[in-house]
């Protein structure tokens, strides 16, 4: 064997490392050294991303099993960028009393479910594609249920793991399906055998479930509200975007490298999802009281304007949807990380206790608000210009209903989102959150997240590079 | 730097300025000085603009500029005015001043109303330089969402509701519009998000048929197009009087702007074959918002509604197509602009002393406050169309230029509408009569004082620009003629 297909895997490697430090400094750091473990983390891992930060170049290892591509590594980074800022949102919980004795694992297990999205990106090989989708999965049941003593957070890791369990196992049906039609799993030599024959379309829908189920798009959403609310909200943060993010490029590269012979059949299923994703997920959203289980609704319906990306199935799409990934990503931990921050120093959760906020608390009701403006896509904010990129992709290829539908969709979150804004800013109470100094982690992370929100936008330089490396179908 | 840049780049200097602001008096005056430059700015561009219009400059678009933005998508960031981007410019810098000494004792959150007002202006000032379709559509929106807050926190009355409804609907108008671009865009070749450019290419007919309904209603909506114009009672009663200026003013003027500019320079086609749809409602908003507007007695209300009447008559004079009624169509959004600014602004000044809009609960101001009285009746005069004010220039443009189609459908409708002036002096003459000279209803009322220096101020500004519209049209509507005969050259 030729070692030096190793080389390849730059990123993956340089991932493991910071990951084998960590555990070693975790093990046999004395007590002292180990207050330093956070920073410490937060600095590797920041390497890492630095390390990693330019695109490679198109590269095969082993055989073909895995393909590095320029986008592939841009979208590395991207989850990087997010995951850092997960990172940094954290600090709080994993210093509170039930956590902190687990804390060291927490790192290893965050990294390893980064790890299986990395193979998921570059493989080219549907084992080697399946293998990621478990590293990413199983160890998302360990985050969701890190507070195991408490009791939603015990339920979302059990419910986490059942449903993936279950999606995991209609992929890999649909992958032995393919094989069996194919004779072949490598992306590669895929395309000339796909003919669409029924027995490779049902392959396929088999397949693409696992996918669906893990971008949580309706009616693979059921497990989507009570493991967002059940979870630790950090790891919320890193479920409904990192892992969703992650997924929806994958679903999109496989779709166009792959199953570009079936655009007629898989653009079908998706205009369907996505008008049933938005849909519910928006009418559903209305009706939440619980932030986090709003923001599961509304990520739900955010997973269908992604989706609008994949089904143009051009240039334009993949474009789109890298941008919109990295757009929704900031403006959504942009409020989890002020969610966060809220829970944790009060416990409070709800609507309509944030009542009044904007009276106590200026900037994180400055930032929460920015934030929602962007998810609703309203300009100056970065939101804005991702859903009008995600919306022209789709109506080049002449999906003007779909758009259309999507569009009216936009009021009903817009109103929703505005519902946050009204408790925030509108509503009086007499007896509102009291003021909170947040911890220079989370007030960088929110910074970030908010210089992310205004210039991502404006900036044109972030689109067009991303345009120089996407491909149609 | 194009110098056009200037009227976005003000207001965003004044947003910093203002986030840096620390008391009242750095608020006003970072507010002051920035409004006052943008008043000089515009009056400057128009100077100029007619300079180079006698100087024998016939381009469409004067001062342009342009730069990529977004290349992937052809968007670039493309500036340009002519002669009716310039009026409506001078109109907005005028109430956007005015508005702001109205506020001029603002005392709840002052720092964060001003900021959400110059986001607003960011938009409408964006908006009016714009050439691009997609920078256009995001000043738009820019414009759109600061009045969910500044009704919200700062409103009075059903404010939420209001609050909601108004962006709700409004932003329902620009998903339409949002699809009405992207139809534009690639159905003209997916090569160029110019306004200019994309009328050279021609957009089948077949699709136009899809993409003029949309563009139009969807800026219709923010002009007040029957039944789309819901929002625009609620939200203008329940705003700040700054607010309900500057909305009422220059707001929906965008839409009227927009439906010209847009859906019928772009698809002329499909607009001449669609037009009677859009003018039997235009017909309905101009009629039925005069007749709403006789039964309330809510000052707000009766404003509002009457907004409505007028600003369906400027969408009905644009669906007529010929210059001349499409000039009368821009003259009257200056019009309107201006007095139902000056209207909203004396309506908040009353109401800020009397704490009621009821004009049952009041009456015999005249004897009280004879300053607001007398610009009360110069505002009335100014909406039912007295010579010498700005309402009766632009009217009789108007009904002069539609009766000039030949056909008995044209004619009917302009009959018809010709009607709103009579009702209109019903219900102004109405107001004037109970509210200015009936008798003294409320005691207390007695007791109340005359306008201050910066209210006076700022209605006297509001005034001069009526009466002198009203006694000079003709610098004017010249300007804004030669740019309509190049848009419409039929």
């Amino acid at each position: 064997m030729d070692y030096s297909n190793f080389l390849f895997l730059k990123e993956e490697i340089s991932l493991i490392a910071v990951m084998v430090i960590l555990l070693i400094y975790d093990l046999f750091g004395s007590k002292k050294s180990l207050n330093y473990f956070h920073p410490v983390a937060c600095v590797l891992f920041l390497a890492h991303t630095l390390l990693n930060f330019f695109p490679v170049e198109t590269s095969e290892a082993f055989g073909g099993m895995f393909i590095n591509t320029p986008m592939g590594s841009i979208v590395k980074t991207i989850l990087n960028v997010g995951t850092l800022i997960v990172l940094m949102q954290v600090n709080n919980w994993l210093n509170s009393e039930s956590v902190i004795i687990r804390k060291g694992e927490f790192y290893f297990i965050l990294f390893s479910t980064l790890l299986g999205m990395y193979f998921m990106i570059s493989a080219g090989n549907f084992l080697m594609f399946f293998i990621g989708l478990e590293t990413a999965s199983i160890p998302m049941a360990v985050l969701s249920a890190y507070d195991k003593y408490k009791h939603e957070s015990a339920e979302a890791g059990a419910k986490y793991i059942l449903s993936a369990a279950f999606a995991s196992g209609l992929s890999l049906y649909g992958i032995s399906l393919l094989y069996g039609t194919a004779g072949t799993l490598y992306f590669a030599d895929l395309p000339a055998h796909i003919d669409g024959s029924p027995l490779q379309i049902m392959a396929f829908i088999f397949f693409a479930v696992g996918l669906f189920f893990k971008i949580s798009l309706v009616p693979f959403h059921l497990w989507t509200a009570d493991v967002y609310q059940g979870a630790p909200t950090g790891v919320t943060a890193y479920f409904s975007v990192i892992s969703k993010g992650a997924g929806a490029f994958v679903l999109m590269t496989i779709l166009y490298k792959v199953f570009g012979n079936l655009i007629v059949e898989w653009q079908a299923i998706c205009y369907a999802l996505i008008i049933l994703s938005i849909t519910v997920a928006n009418l559903f959203a209305i009706r939440q009281q619980n932030l986090k289980r709003f923001l599961a609704y509304s990520s739900i319906s955010q997973a269908g304007y992604i989706m609008l990306g994949v089904i143009s199935g051009n240039e334009l799409g993949m474009t789109s949807l890298v941008y919109y990934i990295l757009v929704y990503m900031v403006s959504n931990l942009a409020i989890f990380g002020v969610i966060g921050i809220i829970e944790h120093r009060t416990g409070k959760i709800t609507i309509n206790d944030y009542n009044g906020l904007y009276t106590t608390n200026p900037r994180l009701s400055f930032v929460m608000m920015l934030a929602l403006f962007s998810l609703a896509g309203i300009p100056p904010f970065a939101g804005f210009f991702s859903k009008f990129f995600i919306f022209a992709a789709a109506a080049q290829e002449g999906f003007y209903v779909l758009v259309f539908i999507a569009l009216l969709n936009t009021i009903i979150s817009l109103y929703y989102y505005l519902l946050v804004v009204k408790a925030m800013f509108i509503n009086k109470n007499d007896n509102p959150i009291e003021t909170i100094r947040s911890d220079a982690y989370t007030r960088i992370s929110l910074i970030a997240c908010t210089v992310g929100v205004i210039a991502i936008g404006l900036i044109s330089a972030i689109y067009d590079n991303l345009g120089t490396f996407s491909f149609g179908v | 730097m194009n110098f056009l840049s200037l009227f976005v780049l003000i207001p965003v200097l004044m947003l910093c300025g203002l986030f840096l602001a620390g008391n009242m008096k750095q608020i006003r005056w970072v507010c002051a000085t920035g409004a006052s430059l943008l008043l000089i700015l515009s009056t400057v561009l128009t100077f100029m603009y007619l300079g180079e219009r006698s100087a024998g400059n016939t381009e469409a678009m004067l001062f342009t500029a342009n730069s990529v933005w977004y290349a992937p998508l052809n968007i670039h960031y493309s500036v340009g005015v002519d002669g009716i981007s310039v009026a409506m410019l001078l109109l907005s810098s005028v109430i956007v001043f005015t508005g702001i000494f109205t506020s001029w004792k603002m005392e709840v959150l002052p720092k964060e109303f001003f900021m959400w007002f110059c986001l607003l202006s960011i938009g409408v000032f964006g908006f009016f330089i714009s050439t691009d379709l997609f920078t256009m559509f995001m000043f738009y929106e820019i414009a759109l969402i600061p009045m969910y807050l500044l009704i919200g926190v700062w409103g009075t009355g059903k404010k939420e509701y209001s609050a909601m409804k108004l962006t709700l609907m409004l932003m329902g108008g620009s998903a339409f519009l949002l699809l009405g671009i992207l139809g534009i865009y690639f159905s003209s070749g997916a090569t160029t998000m110019n306004i200019l450019e994309i009328a050279q290419q021609h957009i089948p007919e077949s699709l136009q048929r899809w993409f003029f309904p949309l563009t139009f209603i969807g800026f219709g909506v923010l002009g007040a197009l029957f039944p789309f114009h819901t929002w625009s009672p609620d939200g203008h009663a329940s705003a700040p009087t700054a607010v309900s200026m500057l909305h009422a003013g220059v707001l929906m003027k965008l839409g009227g702007y927009g439906c010209f500019r847009v859906a019928i320079f772009l698809m002329p086609e499909a607009a001449h074959e669609l037009s009677w749809i859009f003018l039997l409602l235009t017909g309905i908003s101009v009629v039925y918002g005069a007749y709403s507007a006789i039964v309330q007695t809510d000052l707000k209300y009766i404003n509002a509604y009457s907004s409505v009447s007028h600003c369906g008559l400027v969408l009905f004079a644009i669906l007529m197509f010929n210059q001349t009624a499409m000039t009368g169509a821009v003259m009257q959004m200056l019009s309107h602009g201006l007095m139902t600014a000056l209207f909203f602004a004396l309506i908040g000044m009353i109401y800020g002393r009397t704490h009621t809009r009821d004009i049952r609960e009041m009456g015999g101001l005249m004897k009280i406050m004879p300053f607001l009285s007398v610009c009360y009746v110069i505002a009335g005069l100014a909406s039912l169309g007295l010579p010498g004010l700005s309402g009766f220039v632009a009217e009789m443009t108007i009904f002069v230029g539609s009766f000039q189609n030949a056909d008995t459908f044209h004619r009917v409708m302009t009959i018809i509408a010709c009607t709103s002036i009579v009702i209109t002096a019903v219900y102004i003459l109405r107001v004037v009569g109970k509210l200015l000279y009936g008798a003294v209803v409320n005691e207390h009322h007695k007791e109340l004082t005359d306008a201050v220096w910066y209210e006076r101020f700022a209605v006297i500004v509001l005034i001069i620009a009526i009466a002198g519209i009203g006694l000079a049209p003709l610098w004017v509507s010249d300007m804004i003629h030669f740019s309509v005969a190049s848009l419409w050259p039929f």
